[in-house]
């Protein structure tokens, strides 16, 4: 065997050893390079989700119906900024810019979570997101925290704290609604009934046929990225997210859905999956318009950014 | 008489915030998103509790939403300034400049007002200001000395937003009345700290303050421009579609 040839094969047992521990891996320790590849996908595509998960509930700043509603939506809404900017963060670790990953999403070449291609209709949507879309999340999530890569792990704890902070509030926001007149109510069922699917969609493909989709179950389990496949954290967020939906008192849009004594789960109905692949593809309803959105906030922004680094390399010119 | 006070500096708060949310996904950076919707944030906190106590003070039964949700646009005494929309980012940041300057040296002075609940609004806000104000100091900087770009647009937007400035400094019977018993703070008194603090910012900038602008005013007698009609439009909606339920 050549020295080079050895010298990689212990470098990869190395990375293994980590992992198999339980381990972190840190920015400077070697990694495959399909690893590397692989987070940077997920990172981005997670930093991304972010930041256009902005833009439908940042539509319902304006007309919050209270002052304390308006409170807490900018803030949720900044949280996710916040959340953008860690992960684009983490991302860096692995040696791409923010830039980089910003124009790879203006370009479709990367993607982000396809719920946020359905629109916030009401009021009651912007409750639905932070109970439904924020469950999913941090049952998706949550498993993160644990993740062999280290900067990733620790800003996916932050974010699940403040998600699960923003759950509750959503749940809170439906709870005032269904407690209120028949209207509120039906707006809040309205809002259920919409979002129960796609929120079921977030986990994406079955089990089943994820090989058919390239699916990445697999290989991202052995290397500690992934730690449940899409259908056990499914099935856990229908299991959790039942009993809230009977404290709220909306009922879900599922006939077949019944627990299930044998299983010790809910049995449910699948989300329509060609649909879901239909979204990602970019045929959802409100693919063009966010990513239109997201395009000509930063293209309207090259002119603020090009001035402020002219500034800085002025100053630092200055100063030396 | 002091709730009009309130309100007029609850509304100041209130339409600013408005207008700043409206700027959250659509910020040059996504730092910008943060700081504009932080910034957002500390402007509706203030606005809430200065409506909260011009309600109680006031003694009709109206509260934060009441007075935000249910007053048309004849109603509100906000200063024009903080009414206008956003244009590009230079011209909210000139807005941004104008506005904080002008809060800074009101709160600064207001923390010694007799009135216990203003004096303590006042102490709290004064940090907060501290920042909006820095926040867009560094950013006049940065763009009037930036690219030729960024300084022709923002020379544009401060000649956009000066004609308002005028406003802020002006008095009422209000202020009259209630700035001789040290409850409120006479805001001819702040023209002086706001133009050596607005004057510095803008010749580190290379910017001319506007020479010819004529004034314009009128907000704070609830004679606003066209533009609040529709942020209050937008704002009011839902909550006067459904009258009295709670949200």
């Amino acid at each position: 065997m050549a020295p080079t040839d050895q010298r990689a094969d212990e470098r990869e047992a190395a990375f293994y050893a980590i992992v198999d521990s339980d381990g972190r891996i840190e920015p400077r320790d070697d990694m495959p390079e399909a690893y590397r590849r692989t987070l940077v996908r997920q990172i981005a595509q997670h930093a991304h989700s972010e930041i256009i998960g902005m833009q439908p509930e940042g539509n319902w700043i304006s007309r919050a119906p209270s002052l304390r509603r308006k409170a807490i939506l900018l803030a949720k809404v900044q949280d996710e900024a916040g959340h953008g900017l860690y992960l684009y963060a983490a991302a860096e670790t692995l040696g791409v810019s923010r830039d980089q990953l910003l124009d790879l999403l203006h370009t479709r070449k990367q993607k982000y979570s396809s719920i946020f291609n359905y629109p916030t209709l009401t009021w009651a949507d912007v409750g639905a997101i932070g109970w439904l879309v924020d469950g999913a999340a941090i049952t998706n999530q949550v498993p993160l925290t644990r993740c062999s890569y280290g900067p990733y792990a620790r800003a996916m704890v932050r974010i699940c704290k403040e998600e699960s902070f923003h759950q509750r509030q959503g749940f809170e926001a439906l709870l005032t609604l269904t407690r209120g007149t028949p209207a509120q109510k039906a707006m809040a069922q309205d809002a259920l009934d919409r979002w129960w699917y796609p929120s079921l969609a977030m986990f994406g493909p079955p089990d089943s046929g994820e090989q058919v989709s390239g699916g990445h179950t697999e290989q991202s389990m052995r290397w500690g990225i992934k730690r449940f496949s899409n259908d056990e954290l499914r099935q856990r967020f229908v299991d959790m997210t039942v009993p809230q939906s009977e404290v709220l008192g909306l009922s879900i849009p599922d006939p077949d859905l019944r627990w299930n004594e044998e299983r010790g789960h809910y049995d449910f109905t699948a989300p329509d999956y060609d649909e879901l692949f239909r979204v990602i593809k970019g045929d959802g309803p409100c693919n063009a318009q966010r990513l239109e959105h997201r395009v000509t906030a930063h293209a309207d922004g090259a002119w603020v950014r090009e001035a402020a680094a002219a500034y800085a390399s002025k100053k630092r010119e200055q100063a030396a | 008489m002091r709730d009009r006070y309130a309100l007029a500096l609850g509304d100041d708060a209130l339409v600013l915030a408005q207008r700043l949310g409206e700027w959250v996904a659509r910020a040059p950076e996504l730092e910008e998103d943060v700081a504009l919707a932080n910034i957002a944030l500390d402007l509706l906190g203030q606005a809430r509790t200065l409506l909260t106590y011009a309600g109680e003070l006031e003694g009709a039964g109206r509260d934060e939403d009441v007075l935000a949700y249910w007053r048309d646009d004849r109603d509100f005494r906000n200063v024009l300034l903080v009414e206008l929309p956003n244009g590009d980012f230079a011209v909210t940041m000139a807005r941004q400049l104008l506005f904080a300057a002008y809060q800074y040296e009101l709160y600064d002075r207001l923390r010694a007002s007799t009135d216990d609940t203003l004096a303590a609004v006042a102490g709290k806000a004064v940090k907060e200001v501290h920042y909006h104000r820095d926040h867009a100091t560094q950013w006049v900087l940065r763009l009037g000395d930036g690219t030729d770009e960024s300084h022709r647009r923002m020379a544009e937007g401060l000649r956009a937003v000066w004609p308002y400035a005028d406003e802020l400094f002006d008095g009422d019977d209000v202020t009259a009345a209630l700035s001789a018993e040290g409850v409120a703070v006479d805001p001819a008194t702040l023209r002086e700290p706001w133009t050596a603090y607005v004057g510095g910012v803008l010749a580190e900038a290379g910017l001319e303050p506007p020479a010819d602008a004529t004034p314009r005013r009128g907000g704070r007698r609830g004679l606003h421009t066209e533009q609040l009609g529709y942020l209050l439009a937008e704002m009011q909606h839902l909550h006067r579609s459904h009258p009295g339920v709670t949200w």
